[in-house]
């Protein structure tokens, strides 16, 4: 399962980390050192094992479907690095 | 009349309810203490009117006679939990400068029983790190040093401004968070005591996410009893939250002292890991021995899985930390770089903003929940992690509590183990189980190695069971008569 410098520059891209080409094989060795550690997991019997997503033993709570708050558009966009009359200002997506 | 600021917290309390002193006096006392301890950066951001202006408030709700349970008592804030008007970085660049225009629920229910805010504690960034290195504004430096050295020591991570402040006699208590042991490891670094109470006591809302499966707020406080009075204020339940329990919050502080005559106390023999320093067997022998003592039963028990909770705690953390942080695109707060098109706007803001534990665990994350490695790391983690919490299911069948050492070493130099991530994550072999299984864990100090720095146990309960847990620290504090604190130098 070797993590090599291809699959660092394709999860660096997943998840929106600019890497420099001169840390990537640093990083692949660092992640396969993690990664070779974590294997130890295979040797645990899992079979017919449920995943634990959540170790609270209850359904997820319903609540009424109503406004609590909003219509604060100017607090909402105050820490915005941009912004113009309470809306977010972004680069351009579209031409 | 001893210093304001060596009182406990309860000591506080009784002295402000007993005219001894005003709100305001306390406050500027541990203002001071601040201002002078600012080599030891714990604090990354001081609000001093604020807390004299609160003080002041407290004094007059006493003066009524509505005062809380926590009136007048000057608090030091983890800079996890979002403060309203009050900067929140988490300790990274990518919030800067965040200023929240809410309150978490946590420190709301602090301010709500009248405590004062000091400030804001320095940490790991994004509670990442076991000794409080990954900050981006450096690490605090622990109060303790080893007998006859200067080198600095970490405080331990991630809420080592929390625990360095509460060593050090800035704040009477501390709020905290911990995912895989960043209240415990701390605590027993700095001779304090922090619970992380059972998943789901205390409300995650307007606290900064890492791990959503794992992140328990709890306090760090300089006795058991202060502990339980922080964490009454702390826990309840919160619509905000979909995790947190809807169940009644006891008044934790009258479990310390109760009788522990005739609890079952398991041992995991799992814990004696290899390479364990000898003072730590001592002193868990120890802590065995006290609880005998006072009438506690000693069973053996086993918790096979123990040895794969730190390999599964590093891809659920990571998965859920890499989900989590997403938000972090650079638009609706905090850091923007520049970019010749949007995706290389979030890419150099993320790699501008990250430093570089984050950005390792988020790559970590990231690759365990892509194409192709979801059911072989990500699935097989949660499969493990209910190994784990069945361990526990078992264990609970023969005993009450469970008794640990905290940590497997005391503070180390910093600088020591940061250029290797594993030797890094196994300071939290012992604590990082609990977050797993959801469990309550508390440590308090119970003596100090050959250097003179403080050691800890953990004592793990059952779901929900914080009085338990309360009741055998206290038991534990009360033999161990530990008392030590680190010598003034800073």
């Amino acid at each position: 399962m070797a993590i090599d410098a291809a699959t660092v520059r394709k999860v660096a891209r997943l998840a929106r980390i600019a890497e420099p080409e001169e840390r990537i094989e640093a990083l692949a060795q660092e992640l396969n050192g993690i990664m070779t550690w974590i294997e130890q997991l295979a040797e645990v019997d899992t079979d017919g094992v449920e995943p634990l997503t959540s170790v609270v033993h209850a359904g997820l709570p319903l609540r009424d479907d109503v406004v609590t708050m909003g219509g604060d558009a100017d607090i909402v966009t105050g820490n915005a690095p941009k912004s113009v009359g309470g809306f977010f200002v972004v680069p351009k997506v579209v031409e | 009349m001893t210093s304001l600021t060596s009182l406990t917290l309860k000591g506080a309390l009784d002295g402000l309810e007993a005219g001894d002193f005003t709100s305001v006096e306390l406050t500027r006392a541990h203002i001071e203490a601040v201002e002078a301890a600012r080599g030891l950066n714990a604090f990354l951001y001081e609000t001093p009117e604020k807390a004299l202006s609160m003080a002041a408030a407290s004094d007059a709700r006493r003066a009524l006679g509505a005062a809380g349970r926590l009136d007048g008592a000057p608090l030091g804030i983890k800079d996890l939990f979002c403060t309203d008007g009050v900067p929140t970085t988490a300790a990274s660049r990518i919030l800067e400068p965040f200023v929240p225009h809410y309150e978490s629920t946590v420190t709301s229910q602090l301010w709500r029983d009248g405590a004062v805010m000091l400030g804001k504690l320095n940490l790991d960034e994004f509670a990442m790190g076991s000794s409080n290195e990954t900050s981006a504004y450096g690490p605090v430096i622990n109060p303790w040093r080893k007998s006859g050295s200067n080198q600095a020591l970490t405080p331990g991570g991630s809420s080592g401004g929390s625990a360095a402040a509460v060593a050090a006699d800035l704040c009477l208590g501390a709020t905290a968070t911990d995912t895989g042991g960043s209240i415990r490891q701390p605590a027993s670094f700095t001779g304090t005591v922090g619970i992380k109470p059972t998943y789901g006591r205390c409300s995650r809302w307007g606290t900064v996410a890492f791990a959503s499966s794992l992140d328990q707020a709890g306090p760090i406080a300089k006795t058991v009893e202060d502990a339980a009075i922080l964490l009454t204020s702390m826990s309840g339940h919160d619509p905000k939250d979909s995790t947190s329990l809807n169940v009644p919050v006891p008044d934790f502080a009258a479990f310390v002292g109760k009788s522990v005559k005739g609890l079952r106390i398991g041992i995991p023999k799992e814990y004696r890991v290899d390479n364990m320093p000898a003072e730590i067997e001592k002193l868990w022998a120890d802590g065995i021995a006290w609880l005998k003592e006072a009438g506690c039963e000693i069973v053996e028990i086993s918790l096979p899985h123990t040895k794969y909770a730190l390999p599964a705690y590093y891809i659920v953390a990571p998965a859920e930390a890499s989900s989590n942080l997403a938000r972090y695109d650079g638009m609706r707060y905090g850091l923007r770089a520049e970019g010749a098109n949007l995706t290389e706007v979030y890419e150099n803001t993320r790699a501008q903003g990250f430093g570089d534990e984050v950005k390792r665990r988020i790559l970590i994350g990231t690759y365990v929940l892509s194409a192709g490695y979801y059911d072989a790391y990500y699935l097989k983690a949660l499969k493990v992690r209910r190994r784990i919490a069945e361990d526990f299911d078992s264990a609970w069948e023969r005993c009450d509590a469970i008794l640990t050492p905290t940590a497997p070493s005391a503070a180390f130099g910093l600088g020591e183990n940061s250029n290797d991530p594993i030797a890094m994550y196994l300071n939290d072999v012992f604590t990082v189980t609990t977050n797993l299984a959801g469990l309550p864990g508390l440590s308090l100090p119970a003596g100090l190695d050959a250097n003179g720095l403080p050691l800890g146990l953990q004592i793990i309960g059952k779901p929900l069971d914080e009085g338990t847990v309360f009741s055998v620290a206290g038991a534990i504090e009360k033999a161990a008569g530990f008392t030590a604190k680190a010598d003034k130098w800073w």
